[in-house]
């Protein structure tokens, strides 16, 4: 069958690896070789060795917004799991309108960041002008705005999981720990969480990726003011490139980087929960 | 008995904090019923016959953005890309399965490994790459979907694959099936539930997503999508238009909200399976 298949290379493969050329080989190997470079337009490219890489540090910005991705995410996602695991746990315990609950957390999900940063913005400065300042007037409401708007974003989300985790426990499992005279609570120290451990994983790998990604929310809710206090990393590399003439190198290798920093995390991560996971 | 006060508590709990989780939704709908300069006086207030203001909101956000039209390039482009990933991307995920090489294994691993790499590592040689190659039209922006959403897709189709016995497709090859007609009239049938998981997955994504439309297309065109336009309107206008905006949210929220609600058992089947496999 392979013999006969393999033939068929052009057809089943090759639109999806054009594509795919376009889209993220080509782009990839460009970027990692123009972080060397200093250019204005892709094919002006100079070499310059490592000279992008020093100039990433020559001011504060990047530095700020590493460490401002780092403080949202640790809050973020230690929010948002809690909360997400809590509500996922209250609605398996078959209450009334189950169904309706989880349309209602699910649905902010489906709307894109750009519009939710909007929303939240308006609403925000609506409550705040009682006060007579704003959103960006000081980089902690900008913070804790964010927080709360990745917090209404992906609760639902994060609930779906943690339910399909929930719902395959087998109930046998939680029976016998009762009848062993098991607490609730004790059942969900050390029946429920070792079960669901899968699901922790998955969670807590999304909530990572989307909170040091996030790039449409930060630029709709404060667009980094005040004076770029606000501003992820995404958002400072996006701003490397498009806002200063002549820093388009020094954006490229803050890319790199960003990109090394991603990848390390996720698969540390990914490493770390795996092994806390138990066979079933 | 105790239980079920227990289980009372629990319902009114979650009907406050389901409450809560509409407050944003009700707020926007609720403004944007109002006089642009009645908005910031008591925003949580409901309009009044003073500050009522009808649908000059609306009429003014859709004028000044070409909200319909947006809409329209919107659904072409979320439309056309997924099913270009939907067919492509499980064709090639049956081919790498099933062909066993260096050359697919590569392929496999390259798309694995395209999920960890963040937008912005190649934002701009892409940008630049594909105005050179005048890929910044509508068809353009499906090819360039169809790369981006190939890591995730792939690597979905081929969990699947390898979970369907080989026998099943063997037994059509002997009866005379070229592998077009295999893979279209048994793999594919077989592969439905994952389907149904990526075009969600995708279309969520594709729908919502502003930087990739932004760039390649930008803002002089009458291609732009809906996030665009709503960045558009709101974060480059000199003096903003509150009443404006609050419509154009709405009317940006009212065709995921329909979407949700017609597919609601898809979309969250989906994401509680895509969770599993990725």
């Amino acid at each position: 069958m392979q013999k006969t298949l393999k033939k068929y290379f052009p057809i089943f493969v090759l639109p999806t690896v054009i594509a795919f050329a376009f889209a993220f080989i080509i782009p990839f190997a460009m970027g990692l070789y123009l972080s060397f470079c200093k250019f204005k337009t892709v094919t002006s490219a100079k070499w310059v060795g490592l000279s992008n890489y020093a100039q990433i540090f020559a001011d504060d910005k990047f530095t700020n917004a590493f460490w401002f991705t780092l403080k949202f995410a640790a809050v973020a996602i230690v929010s948002i799991n809690l909360l997400a695991f809590l509500i996922a746990l209250a609605l398996t315990q078959k209450i009334k309108g189950t169904n309706l609950f989880r349309t209602v957390f699910f649905m902010p999900n489906l709307i894109g960041g750009i519009i939710l940063g909007y929303i939240w913005q308006s609403m925000i400065n609506a409550f705040l002008v009682k006060y007579e300042t704003t959103l960006v007037a000081n980089a902690t409401y900008g913070f804790w705005g964010l927080v709360v708007l990745m917090n209404w974003q992906l609760i639902g989300y994060m609930m779906i999981i943690y339910i399909a985790g929930l719902q395959n426990v087998p109930p046998d499992l939680i029976e016998a720990a009762k009848i062993d005279g098991a607490t609730p609570w004790q059942v969900l120290l050390n029946v429920k969480i070792p079960m669901v451990m899968p699901s922790i994983t998955i969670c807590l790998f999304l909530t990572v990726s989307n909170s040091f990604k996030l790039f449409d929310q930060n630029l709709a809710l404060t667009a980094g003011a005040p004076s770029n206090k606000t501003a992820m990393l995404a958002l400072d590399i996006y701003n490397t490139f498009y806002g200063r003439v002549g820093f388009e190198g020094v954006g490229q290798a803050k890319a790199v980087l960003f990109f090394i920093v991603v990848a390390a995390i996720a698969l540390t991560q990914l490493v770390a929960t795996r092994n806390k996971e138990v066979e079933q | 008995m105790k239980k079920s006060v227990a289980k009372g508590f629990l319902t009114v709990i979650m009907l406050v904090v389901a409450l809560a989780f509409l407050v944003p939704i009700y707020f926007v709908v609720l403004n944007s019923f109002k006089g642009k300069l009645y908005i910031s006086d008591d925003p949580f207030a409901l309009p009044t016959a003073m500050t009522f203001s009808g649908l000059t909101n609306y009429i003014n956000g859709i004028q000044k953005t070409g909200f319909f039209s947006a809409f329209g390039w919107s659904c072409f482009i979320t439309i056309l890309s997924v099913l270009a990933i939907l067919l492509f991307t499980s064709m090639t995920a049956y081919y790498i399965t099933r062909v066993k090489s260096k050359l697919t294994n590569a392929l496999y691993y390259m798309f694995v490994f395209s999920m960890i790499v963040p937008f912005q590592m190649v934002m701009f040689t892409m940008t630049k790459l594909a105005n050179m190659c005048k890929l910044n039209s509508p068809p353009g922006m499906v090819l360039l979907y169809l790369g981006f959403g190939a890591g995730l897709s792939v690597f979905m189709f081929c969990g699947f694959v390898k979970s369907i016995p080989i026998e099943i497709e063997e037994a059509a090859m002997i009866d005379g099936c070229n592998p077009l007609q295999t893979f279209f009239g048994v793999v594919m049938p077989i592969l439905k539930p994952t389907a149904i998981t990526v075009s969600i997955l995708n279309a969520m994504w594709i729908w919502n997503d502003y930087l990739l439309p932004y760039l390649v297309i930008g803002l002089s065109t009458e291609y732009k999508t809906i996030p665009v336009v709503v960045q558009y309107l709101v974060g480059s206008y000199g003096a903003k238009d509150m009443g404006a905006m609050m419509a154009l949210l709405v009317l940006a929220i009212i065709p995921i909200i329909i979407f949700y609600l017609a597919c609601q058992k898809y979309i969250i089947e989906g994401v509680a399976a895509g969770a599993v496999k990725g």
